[in-house]
C-alpha cells in the first residue's frame, strides 16, 4: 500500500507516512491482525445464528400495528459470529494483556471469580421484581456491601443505587441541594466550588442542577490553595466539590481544615471518590470531614470497565445528607430484609428515584467477591502497594521526565511535557510511540492544570519486573525524543497497531455514525477485486 | 494474597529508590487525625477463592432462581434465553478488560461493535442516529427529556399514564431537581388516555411507552403530528426491545427520539442491573444527543477505522456546558446485545418476537377462561394487565409459596393507587412452557 496521505488529526506537521507504510498483502490482513469487515457486510439471507421453533399461529393482539418490511439486519451463523468477534477482540489492549497505566481509571486486574459468582443461578438470573420472600439471599448480599462501604469510608448511610461514578455525582448533588431545600437555603446558596484540575462530570453535574460553578486556584504545590477557599466561602456557596487523592495524584493535606472551613460557611462537602483505590483500608473519608463521596465500583473495586462500562456509583452519605438518599432502600426487618421503595413509609425525605430497580446488583457482587477476598488486611496492603508502584514509577523516571510537583503521590503520577520541550514531540506523539512499544498509553492532557499533562496510574497489579521493563520503555523513548533526531518517528506512530493514527477530524466534521449499503469500506472486498 | 504481585523483598527494593523508610512515609499527607494505626477495625480478613465462592453460594440459596420455577414477571425486565456465545464473548479479556476506547489505534475492537450497535439501533427503532449506549432504559428515558428541552427550549414534558411507574419517578426526580415540569397523566391500565388535548404552547416533549407498562399496544401517529404542530418532540419508550421485531417502530410513528431498555437482548436478568439504555433520534437533533459517539473514519494510511467523536459535546471537552453528565456507559451490555442481536438476524429476531407474542396470547387466552379474571389489555406483545377479584398481592405471594412466580401485582409500584390493588401484569417469554401456563392456572383456581 502506497501512502501518501496526510491524516495527522489536522494538526501541522503531518505524517511522514512512507517510512511506515507496511508491504502490502493480498488479503491487508497482517499475519495476527486480520481486516475484519462489519457484520453488516457479512450478512446472506437463509442464515441464522440461531434455531429457534416456529411460533404457533395465533390470530395476533398487535392492534393493526405489524410491522411492514425489512428490518434490515444481516443473517450470520454461529462459528461466522464467534470469529467475527474474536477477531475484534484481538484488535483491543486490555489488562488482562498488560500494563495499562491509564491515571483516574485505575485498570488493575479484574479477577474472574467475580465473574464466576455474578452468574451463579439465583444470583444472575433474579428478576428485580419478584417477591421479596424470594430474593432474601440478594436483599442480603447488597446489605453486606453497603456494611463494607460504609465501615471502610466511616460513613453512616450509602446509596447503592446510582449506576457510574457521574451518576453517584447527581445523587449526592441533589442530596446536598435537597439538605438547602429543607434549610430554606436553596435559592440563596447557588454557587459551587471546584478546583480546575476537577473531573469535567463535577461542573457538568453541579451545572445541571442549576448551581453555578466558581473555580478555585491551586496552589504551588497541586494543591486547593486554602486562603483562597476561604475568600471564596460565604452565604452564597452551597458545596465544594473536592476530589481527594486530587487528580494531580497529591493528597489534599489542607484537607481537614478545608471541610471545617466549609461546613463554618454553611456548605457542604462533596468528595469525588474516583480516587478512593489510594487509600482505602488506610484513610476513612469520614474522618476528614465529607458529607458525601461516591464510590466506582469499576476502579477501587475491581469491576471490569467493560470498553466503557457497566459501573457502578454508590454514595456514601453524612449524617446531614442520609435522610434525603433516594429509593430504593434495603431494609432489615427482623430476621429478615425488605426494600423501602417508593411511596413507602421511611424515615427522611428521599429526594427521589435515580434508576429503574435496584441498582447495579451485576457490580455489587462482583465488588463484595473483591472485596471479600481482599479483607480488612489486603485492601489496605492494595493500597499502599498501588501508591508505592506510583511513587517507584516517579522515582525512575524523575532524572529523564518532568514529574509536574514533587513527591511523595498517592495512587497515580503526573508528569508535564516539559522535558519534550523543543524536541518536536508532544504528549500525543510519546502516547502513540508507547503503543508501539507494547503498552496502553498513560491518560493525556488531563488534567487540565498542567501543559501537556501525562497522568500515569500503574496500580497495585503489576509485578515489579513489569514495571521495570515498562519504566526502561518509557526512559528509553524519553531520551529518544530529547536526542531531537526522532521526532519524525514519534509523528508517526503507532507503526504496529491495529490501525496507524485516525482522522478524528474527517469524523467530526462528516459524521458516518452507521453502517448504510453505501458506505463502502476503503480498499473493498480482496475476492471481488481479485475477479475484476 | 493473591492479587498482589509485590512481595515483601519488591517492597524494600522500591522504597529504597523512592528514599523513604517505610510505606507510611508515603502516606505523609494525610492529616495526623485521619491517619489510621492499622487496618479499618470490623471488618473480616482476605479468604482464598473457595470461601468466596462459598459465602455467594449461601446468597444464591437464599433466593428463588426464576430458571427453577413456572415464571412470568416483566414489568420493564424480561426472561429470555440469552445463547452461549453471547456470555462467552463478553468474557474475552479483551472486551472486558479494555477502557473506554479512548486511543482508537489499539480499541478498534471496542469501536467497530460500537458502531455495529449504534446501526442496529437505528434499524429496530426506525431512526436515524443512535449512540453508543445510555445506563439503562429509566436514565435514558430522562435524558431525552432533557435533551427535548434543550431543542425546544422550553420546560414542560408530559408523561404518559402508560409509562413504566419507576420510568416516571426518574423523570420527575430529575425535573425536580433541575427545575423543569413533568406533568403525569393517571395511571391508565385500561389504555384510554388520549394525549392530543394535553399538548400546548409549553409543552417540550410527550414522553410515550409502547407497549406501555399495562401491555396495550398504541399508534401515535397523530400525536407525533399533534406534537410537532404543537412545536414539541415526541419521545417513544420501549422497555421490550423484543416487541420490536414484531411492531411498527416508533420512526414510522414519527417519533423524535427514541430510547428502549436493552437488557431483553444479551442480558440476563441480573437483578436489575446492568442493563443498557438504547438512545436513537433524528439526524437533526444529533448535536444535542448525549453520551458517547463512534463514528466511522481512515487512518493514516487510508484505512478504514473508528473512533469516538462530536466529542465536543460531553463534559470532558464541555465541562459546565455539556450535553450531560455522563461519562461511563454500558459498553459490555451492548457487546452483548450487538453478539445475541446478530445471531438472531432478521429471521431470528422476528420468530423470536412472533414466539413471544403467541405464547402471551395463549397465557391470555388461558387465564380469560378463569372466573372472575379480566384481561384489560385489548392489544398486546408479551406482556399485559388482568383484574382479579381480589388484591393481587397477596395472591403473588400465596402462588411463590407454592413456587410460582406468577407475575408483578401493581400495586408495588402504584402502592398509593386503589385501582391498582387488583391488578396483575403477566408476561410471557420464549421461555414459558405449556406445562408453566398450566401450573400457573392451576395455582390462581387454588388461591382465587
Amino acid at each position: 500500500m502506497v501512502v501518501s496521505i496526510d491524516r495527522s488529526q489536522g494538526r501541522a506537521g503531518g505524517v511522514a507516512a512512507e517510512t511506515a507504510a507496511p508491504a502490502a498483502t493480498f488479503t491487508g490482513n497482517r499475519a495476527l491482525q486480520i481486516e475484519e469487515p462489519l457484520i453488516f457486510e457479512m450478512g446472506q439471507p437463509g442464515r441464522c445464528g440461531v434455531d429457534l421453533p416456529e411460533a404457533p399461529k395465533v390470530k395476533d393482539r398487535l392492534n393493526g400495528l405489524r410491522r411492514a418490511g425489512e428490518i434490515g439486519l444481516p443473517g450470520l451463523s454461529e462459528p461466522q459470529v464467534v470469529q467475527h468477534y474474536t477477531r475484534l477482540s484481538q484488535k483491543n489492549y486490555a489488562i488482562d494483556m498488560g500494563v495499562y497505566p491509564l491515571g483516574s481509571c485505575t485498570m488493575k486486574h479484574n479477577p474472574r471469580v467475580n465473574e464466576k459468582v455474578a452468574r451463579l443461578a439465583g444470583i444472575g438470573d433474579l428478576h428485580p421484581l419478584q417477591p421479596i420472600s424470594t430474593v432474601q439471599g440478594a436483599l442480603a448480599l447488597i446489605d453486606s456491601l453497603a456494611h463494607w462501604l460504609k465501615t471502610l469510608t466511616g460513613m453512616p448511610a450509602v446509596a447503592m443505587s446510582p449506576a457510574a461514578g457521574a451518576h453517584g455525582e447527581m445523587c449526592g448533588m441533589m442530596a446536598i441541594a435537597a439538605a438547602l431545600e429543607a434549610k430554606g437555603e436553596r435559592a440563596q446558596r447557588k454557587i459551587v466550588l471546584a478546583p480546575e484540575s476537577a473531573h469535567g462530570t463535577n461542573p457538568a453535574t453541579a451545572a445541571s442542577l442549576g448551581f453555578t460553578v466558581r473555580p478555585i486556584p491551586a496552589n504551588a504545590r497541586g494543591r486547593v490553595d486554602l486562603a483562597a477557599l476561604k475568600a471564596a466561602l460565604g452565604p452564597e456557596v452551597a458545596a465544594i466539590m473536592l476530589t481527594n487523592p486530587n487528580t494531580c495524584g497529591l493528597f489534599e493535606n489542607d484537607i481537614v481544615e478545608i471541610s471545617q472551613a466549609v461546613h463554618a460557611a454553611g456548605a457542604f462537602f462533596y468528595c469525588d471518590g474516583a480516587n478512593f483505590n489510594a487509600i482505602a483500608g488506610r484513610v476513612r473519608p469520614g474522618d476528614l470531614g465529607v458529607d458525601c463521596m461516591h464510590i466506582n465500583l469499576h476502579k477501587t473495586f475491581s469491576t471490569p470497565h467493560g470498553g466503557g462500562g457497566p459501573g457502578a456509583g454508590p454514595v456514601v452519605l453524612s449524617a446531614a445528607l442520609a435522610p434525603y438518599a433516594p429509593y430504593p432502600w434495603i431494609v432489615k426487618d427482623g430476621d429478615g430484609w425488605r426494600v423501602a421503595e417508593d411511596g413507602a413509609p421511611v424515615d427522611g425525605r428521599p429526594l427521589g428515584r435515580l434508576k429503574a430497580f435496584h441498582g447495579q446488583m451485576g457490580m455489587f457482587t462482583r465488588a463484595l467477591a473483591y472485596i471479600m477476598s481482599h479483607g480488612a488486611d489486603g485492601l489496605k496492603q492494595a493500597s499502599e502497594d498501588a501508591v508505592l508502584s506510583a511513587n517507584y514509577v516517579m522515582a525512575a523516571l524523575q532524572d529523564v521526565m518532568s514529574p509536574a510537583f514533587d513527591g511523595p503521590c498517592m495512587h497515580e503520577v503526573l508528569f508535564d511535557d516539559g522535558f519534550l520541550k523543543d524536541t518536536g514531540v508532544s504528549t500525543l506523539d510519546f502516547a502513540k510511540a508507547m503503543i508501539d512499544e507494547g503498552y496502553h498509553p498513560m491518560t493525556m492532557y488531563f488534567p487540565l492544570v498542567v501543559h501537556g499533562a501525562m497522568l500515569i496510574e500503574p496500580t497495585e497489579s503489576q509485578a515489579k519486573e513489569d514495571l521495570d521493563l515498562f519504566i526502561a520503555a518509557l526512559r528509553s523513548l524519553a531520551e529518544r525524543a530529547k536526542s531531537g533526531m526522532a521526532a519524525e518517528d514519534f509523528k508517526a506512530a503507532p507503526r504496529f497497531a491495529p490501525r496507524r493514527r485516525l482522522d478524528e477530524t474527517l469524523a467530526a466534521r462528516k459524521p458516518v455514525l452507521r453502517w448504510r449499503p453505501s458506505n463502502n469500506p476503503p480498499g473493498g472486498d480482496p475476492l471481488k477485486q481479485a475477479a475484476e | 494474597m493473591r492479587y498482589l504481585p509485590l512481595t515483601d523483598a519488591d517492597r524494600r527494593d522500591m522504597l529504597t529508590k523512592v528514599g523513604v523508610k517505610a510505606v507510611d512515609d508515603l502516606f505523609r499527607d494525610v492529616p495526623a487525625s485521619a491517619r489510621l494505626p492499622g487496618k479499618v477495625a470490623g471488618l473480616p480478613d482476605h479468604l482464598g477463592e473457595l470461601e468466596v465462592e462459598r459465602a455467594f453460594q449461601g446468597f444464591a440459596a437464599m433466593n428463588v432462581s426464576p430458571a427453577s420455577v413456572p415464571f412470568f414477571v416483566g414489568a420493564g425486565a424480561y426472561r429470555h434465553h440469552v445463547p452461549s456465545t453471547v456470555d462467552y464473548m463478553i468474557q474475552r479479556g479483551e472486551f472486558l478488560t479494555s477502557y473506554t476506547p479512548y486511543q482508537p489505534e489499539i480499541t478498534q475492537g471496542t469501536l467497530q461493535y460500537l458502531f455495529e450497535f449504534q446501526t442496529q439501533v437505528s434499524l429496530l427503532t426506525g431512526m436515524e442516529v443512535a449512540n453508543a449506549s445510555m445506563y439503562d432504559g429509566s436514565t435514558a428515558a430522562s435524558e431525552a427529556v432533557l435533551m427535548a428541552n434543550r431543542i425546544t427550549r422550553r420546560g414542560k414534558a408530559l408523561l404518559s399514564g402508560g409509562l413504566h411507574p419507576q420510568y416516571r419517578q426518574v423523570i420527575e426526580t430529575t425535573a425536580h431537581w433541575q427545575g423543569y415540569k413533568a406533568v403525569a397523566g393517571k395511571a391508565d391500565a385500561a389504555g384510554l388516555e388520549d394525549l392530543i388535548a394535553a399538548v400546548d404552547k409549553e409543552t417540550s416533549c410527550v414522553v410515550v411507552q409502547n407497549p406501555s407498562f399495562f401491555g396495550h399496544v398504541r399508534d401515535f401517529t397523530k400525536l407525533a403530528a399533534a406534537c410537532h404542530a404543537a412545536g414539541a418532540l415526541l419521545i417513544v419508550v420501549v422497555t421490550e426491545v423484543v416487541s420490536l421485531g414484531l411492531l411498527m417502530p416508533p420512526g414510522d410513528m414519527g417519533a423524535d427520539i427514541v430510547v428502549c431498555e436493552g437488557q431483553s437482548i444479551g442480558n440476563g436478568l441480573g437483578f436489575g442491573g446492568p442493563y443498557v439504555g438504547l438512545f436513537a433520534t433524528r439526524e437533526k437533533y444529533l448535536r444535542q444527543m448525549p453520551g458517547r459517539l463512534a463514528g466511522e473514519t481512515v487512518d493514516a494510511d487510508g484505512r478504514r477505522g473508528f473512533v469516538l467523536t462530536l466529542s465536543t459535546r460531553e463534559q470532558h471537552i464541555r465541562r459546565e456546558k455539556a450535553t450531560s453528565n455522563i461519562c461511563t456507559n454500558a459498553g459490555l451490555c451492548a457487546l452483548a446485545f450487538t453478539v445475541h442481536l446478530t445471531l438472531l438476524g432478521e429471521a431470528g429476531f422476528r420468530r423470536l418476537a412472533e414466539l413471544n407474542h403467541a405464547k402471551a396470547c395463549a397465557l391470555a387466552d388461558h387465564v380469560a377462561a378463569l372466573p372472575g379474571v379480566e384481561v384489560l389489555s385489548d392489544s398486546f406483545f408479551n406482556e399485559f394487565t388482568v383484574r382479579l377479584p381480589k388484591a393481587a398481592a397477596p395472591v403473588v405471594e400465596a402462588l411463590a409459596d407454592r413456587r410460582i412466580l406468577a407475575g408483578l401485582p401493581v400495586s408495588r409500584l402504584l402502592p398509593d393507587d386503589p385501582d391498582a390493588e387488583s391488578l396483575l401484569l403477566l408476561a410471557a417469554t420464549e421461555t414459558v412452557t405449556e406445562q408453566d401456563m398450566a401450573a400457573l392456572v392451576a395455582g390462581l383456581k387454588e388461591v382465587l
